[in-house]
């Protein structure tokens, strides 16, 4: 199977069409990429398109609640090494309109890689009939709208039983665990959980979980941490025959060496070596302006994007160490979710010792959250004040999502 | 208090910390040690007893399962009902509040037994879920600056007779009945549907605590420079064009 070998439908033809024509309105209206507006009217009129389009592609669905955007990318490149044509959502349009849009615009594709959002996962599989499917993790975000982490792995469970998929799945997840482990083909990655405190207490039977070491077990049920047969281990990936593989990335910090594990694991399944999968990912650089290091006022800022407490426990540990500056910007707009209470759940006392400077909508919150954890901080109202009280020379800077899009502004990324 | 420390329990965090409620244990830990008091924090799991020697407990609120599992093992535990007996003070937020009164409606749609220690009863509510952001105004007895918090329940919560509502609202639903009032208290046990966390919004009601669970009426000042200045923010962000 290579590229699209059969024809699309006249109504599917015209749907595309259509796509494109809404898409390149919107981007002349200003509004963004125009790659979900486009995806809206192509469905519309053919609402089996996304089922169509994928009909003619390999396809890899990457799901989690951290790091499936950086995941999709280190996958395509990967599969890029096949030497065939990869079509993606890069740039993170991940519920069925966008998706549509994406896999549209990629007509000489073999493999399909997209990045779905976790409430759209089980719907967009059966549309799709994946190949693969990764599933990274879950974890808590955006408490005030979003559904319940148990009850997005409770509908993973149900989409993905009988799905024909191979399941990549994170061995060290016990969310992600329960939730692949209704599929009969899964390869378990040992890819790291640093955030647990969504997952004490057994998704199953509601036990309270176990964790000696790395490892997991449920005292009551006996549901426990599958064995992996692909691990990262420090900054090597360990393939089943035992082989240790260096990642070397652009990207920063523990999370993407895990993503990279997974990809790698994903890359296996289409045939692609680890070695050779690894040495393509080396040449993603930054995401959608995450990681990307901007020089603003004489000084080196680097982009940090963290979402939900999880997100930001992984961001401290890729950080300069003291004496680097930190910038933490964070907003409560209907992207981020309205509700701030989740940076209680950061543990903030992890930067003593960084000069550390607050800027955002909700500056307020974050300095109260500060005070309380006991580490010095000073309040800016714009980013520019924040950069100019830091002195010349590497500045980590770690924002939410609307702040993250505001602060990339303000630097001129 | 029992010894030379005060004692803060933080009840079920493996299950009743899903909404940053972590931050009123962390708020009564530092405004007690700012007053120079030894703080001893107790973190209890749900599968470990609950201690009925602490002087301040705190009960966050969390889905719907875990709820439903944190009553039950609660209910088998007996501790926390212990320590309302002995005299502890409680503050309950949400789903912990829920528990503290005599019945809730569970995960599965079944009434399921609370602890009793609030004379007050949750159903589900019929209509849209209750998001965004509360003012209210505290019952004058506790002699409380204005409240100010974050919603997001389902739940309708009734008062009996020997339940005083803790606040009436300006802005916001707050118990869901319509009647205006927010949350519930009699003498030591507290419960609010506010998140924010409550504590960190309102740091005078951690120092309440505080206050009750010494016996005394007064506490050295604080620094509350920040408190002050994110509490002016929400009350005009509440109340100011939208
Ligand atoms: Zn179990």
């Amino acid at each position: 199977m290579a590229g699209n070998s059969e024809p699309l439908s006249p109504r599917a033809k015209l749907a595309v069409t259509a796509g494109r024509a809404a898409a390149a309105v919107s981007r002349a209206a200003g509004r963004g990429s125009g790659s979900v507006i486009g995806g809206r009217v192509a469905l519309k009129l053919d609402p089996d398109l996304l089922a169509r389009l994928a009909a003619h592609l390999d396809v890899v669905l990457v799901s989690a609640t951290n790091g499936k955007t950086t995941t999709t990318r280190l996958i395509a490149e990967a599969l890029r090494a096949t030497g065939e044509e990869v079509v993606s959502n890069a740039l993170g349009a991940n519920m069925p309109a966008g998706i549509t849009s994406a896999l549209a615009g990629g007509s000489k594709a073999r493999y399909g890689v997209i990045e779905v959002d976790e409430k759209y996962l089980a719907g967009v599989a059966k549309d799709v009939t994946p190949k693969a499917i990764a599933l990274l993790n879950l974890s808590r975000d955006q408490l005030d709208r979003a559904a319940e982490t148990r009850m997005l792995a409770e509908h993973w469970r149900e989409g993905l039983a009988g799905s024909k998929a191979v399941i990549i799945a994170n061995a060290d997840d016990p969310l992600v665990v329960w939730a692949a482990s209704s599929s009969a083909n899964v390869v378990w990655v040992a890819a790291g959980q640093e955030w647990k405190d969504d997952a004490w207490s057994c998704p199953s039977c509601g036990g309270v979980m176990q964790r000696p070491g790395d490892d997991w077990l449920c005292g009551e049920c006996g549901f426990r941490r599958p064995t992996p047969t692909w691990a990262l281990s420090g900054d090597h990936v360990l393939d089943p025959h035992g082989s240790a593989w260096p990642i070397r990335l652009q990207l920063p910090g523990r999370a993407n060496r895990a993503n990279a594990t997974t990809s790698a694991a994903v890359a296996a399944a289409f045939g692609v070596p680890p070695q050779v999968a690894l040495e393509r990912m080396y040449s993603v650089q930054a995401v959608a302006g995450r990681y990307d290091v901007v020089s603003y006022l004489d000084r080196d800022i680097r982009l940090l994007l963290a979402k939900n407490p999880a997100g930001w426990l992984e961001t401290f540990s890729l950080i300069d160490p003291p004496p680097a500056p930190v910038i933490l910007a964070v907003n409560a707009r209907g992207a981020d979710g309205t509700d701030t209470s989740w940076l209680w759940d950061v543990d903030y006392s992890r930067l003593a010792g960084h000069p550390i400077c607050v800027i955002g909508d909700r500056r307020l919150d974050l300095a109260v959250r500060l005070e309380v954890a006991g580490v010095d901080f000073q309040v800016f109202d714009t980013a520019a004040e924040a950069v100019r009280a830091c002195p010349p020379g590497r500045i980590e800077a770690i924002a939410n999502y609307t702040a993250f899009q505001d602060l990339r502004r303000a630097v001129g990324n | 208090m029992s010894d030379s420390s005060l004692r803060v329990v933080w009840v079920y965090p493996d299950l009743l910390s899903t909404y940053g409620d972590q931050g009123n244990v962390l708020v009564v830990e530092r405004r007690a040690q700012q007053r120079g008091l030894a703080v001893q924090r107790m973190d209890v799991r749900s599968d470990q007893p609950i201690p009925t020697s602490g002087d301040i407990y705190l009960v966050g609120g969390g889905e719907d399962r875990p709820q439903r599992l944190a009553a039950e093992r609660l209910r088998r535990d007996g501790g926390l009902s212990r320590a309302a007996d002995n005299g502890a003070i409680i503050l309950s937020v949400c789903a912990g509040y829920q528990i503290l009164g005599h019945e809730f409606v569970n995960d599965l749609g079944q009434r399921e037994e609370g602890l009793g220690l609030l004379d007050v009863t949750s159903v589900r509510g019929e209509g849209e879920r209750c998001v965004g952001d509360v003012l209210a105004d505290v019952d004058e007895r506790l002699r409380l600056p204005q409240l100010t918090g974050f919603e997001n329940h389902q739940g309708v919560t009734h008062l009996g007779p020997t339940a005083r509502p803790f606040a009436r609202v300006r802005l916001g639903r707050g118990n869901g009945t319509g009647d205006g009032t927010e949350g519930a208290w009699n003498d030591t046990v507290f419960g609010t549907y506010m998140h924010g966390p409550v504590l960190a919004r309102n740091p005078q009601i951690a120092d309440l605590l505080i206050k009750l669970a010494l016996d005394v009426n007064a506490l050295p000042p604080v620094d509350d420079r920040w408190y002050e200045a994110l509490r002016r923010e929400r009350v005009a962000a509440a109340t100011g064009p939208a």
